[in-house]
């Protein structure tokens, strides 16, 4: 524990909490990471996944894509970069976009597709075009799931942006691995500190962001009573038909 | 390609170790969820409270919580074991959500009746409800399992033992192909290990494969013959 005390002094001492090595400077930049891979993520991710929900086409491609990210060990990925681009923040940037496509990919479409399709049949009577569709029904109906998508997209790189300081990066790792080069447990307990703080107020915000986003008629039309009903039907309020046969 | 060549029994010993590591977290965390995703399942306040906690803490940066837990745990900031215990936890925040969501698919019909039928609530939980939520647990396993055998490639990076070593390793030395081949060792050695517990489940849960070749030329024959 205390190492965790002294991690806690190192983080409130003035002198990490100023200068282009200050503690504001480092989150801003693991922060300025997060934002801008999984933007970039997005522009690419949302509009394929929403094709994909809508038209249900690709989806095989999709769910091995997701799956197979999964196994990609994101560290090397970084690293690979950085050898072949040489030192900077382009490369771990193009690693964080790789690592966030699929989770916001997955959100996008998984969005779509929980859409129940009476409600687009509905739509659909009543005589909207098929951008209506999607543009009223689907992309508000879907959009709780979709920044879920984004949410663990967040975490993800967040994580990940650590590693862009072992190539030079700047963000919070730049403590942790400085810390590790010289021995000074302190200074990699408090940079750890600081990632899984930004990390944790990051998932907080999105899950009320997730909570807000459902539209209002759905939370509204939500039944009381979500037990889920007896499988089998009841068929013993009809006597036995004995002897008849 | 000459380094990898040259370097195989490196590779090889390198990705032994990473399989070893990484299959007592898959294990321990599967053993681990159980008991605690039946008690969220049976007592209703507590589900939200420990599928909140391991959703919580599934957001803490793996890198971060291997430089943390030696201060909380005491052992070595580079020994197995603290990669072992992080990659455990990891596997538990998901495992649980599995274990609470596959014992919530049983039906309330099949667990009333296998009490009637005389089953004690343990034998109920291991020969009526596990096997039930078996595709559940299976489809969680599988996640659990590709995504920790991913993430203790994290351990390279304060020099524990495994795949990890091998992208610092060629960083430091400016060689690709060290880099290239734990990436490529790391993705084999996962989708080893999915398809093994794709083989496992089918083994352990027949009635979840369709019927086989055979099975099924013999209903096309009698159909044909109807």
């Amino acid at each position: 524990m205390n190492f965790f005390l002294e991690a806690l002094a190192w983080i409130v001492d003035p002198a990490h909490l100023s200068g282009p090595d200050g503690i504001p400077v480092r989150v801003g930049e693991h922060l300025l990471y997060t934002v801008v891979a999984v933007a970039l993520a997005s522009v690419v991710a949302i509009p394929a996944g929403y094709a994909i929900g809508h038209t249900g086409k690709g989806r095989t491609i999709a769910v091995a894509l997701t799956g197979g990210v999964r196994a990609l060990p994101t560290v090397g990925l970084v690293f690979l970069l950085a050898l072949l681009m040489g030192i900077g923040s382009t490369p771990p940037v193009i690693a964080f976009v790789v690592l966030a496509i699929p989770s916001v990919l997955a959100g996008a479409y998984a969005g779509f597709e929980a859409v129940d399709r009476t409600t687009i049949d509905a739509a659909r009577a009543m005589g909207m075009t098929e951008r209506q569709i999607v543009a009223q029904v689907e992309v508000p109906l879907g959009l709780p799931l979709l920044i879920g998508g984004i949410r663990s997209a967040m975490l993800q790189v967040v994580a990940t942006a650590t590693v862009a300081a072992v190539v030079g990066a700047g963000g919070l790792g730049t403590y942790i691995f400085r810390g590790l080069r010289s021995n000074d447990y302190v200074q990699m307990v408090a940079g750890s500190m600081l990632v899984i703080a930004v990390a944790i107020v990051l998932e907080i915000v999105f899950a009320i962001a997730q909570r807000l986003v459902v539209p209002a008629g759905v939370t509204a039309g939500r039944p009381s009573d979500s037990r889920a009903p007896a499988s089998r039907t009841r068929t013993t309020n009809e006597p036995l038909q004995e002897g008849t046969q | 390609m000459n380094w990898v060549w040259s370097n195989a029994d490196f590779i090889l010993d390198k990705t032994l170790v990473h399989l070893q590591l990484s299959s007592i977290a898959i294990v321990a965390s599967l053993v681990l969820a159980l008991p605690i995703g039946w008690a969220a399942n049976r007592v209703a306040p507590l589900r939200g409270v420990v599928l909140t906690v391991a959703g919580l803490f599934y957001s803490v940066p793996s890198f971060a919580l291997l430089v943390v837990l030696p201060t909380i745990v005491g052992y070595g900031l580079r020994s197995d074991t603290n990669l072992v215990v992080a990659l455990t936890l990891y596997g538990l925040a998901l495992m649980v959500r599995s274990v609470a969501d596959g014992l919530a698919s049983v039906e309330p019909d099949v667990r009333q009746s296998a009490t009637a039928v005389g089953y004690s609530s343990w034998q109920r939980f291991w020969r009526v409800e596990v096997p039930l939520a078996g595709p559940v647990l299976l489809a969680g396993l599988r996640v659990v399992a590709v995504s920790t055998i991913s993430l203790a490639t994290v351990g390279g990076l304060i020099g524990i033992n495994g795949l990890g070593l091998l992208f610092t390793d060629g960083l430091q030395r400016y060689i690709l192909e060290e880099i290239a081949a734990g990436i490529v060792m790391t993705i084999v050695l996962a989708l080893l290990v999915d398809a093994a517990l794709v083989r496992l489940g089918r083994a352990l849960m027949p009635w979840t494969r369709g019927p086989s070749r055979a099975e099924r030329r013999q209903g096309a024959l009698v159909g044909a013959a109807a």
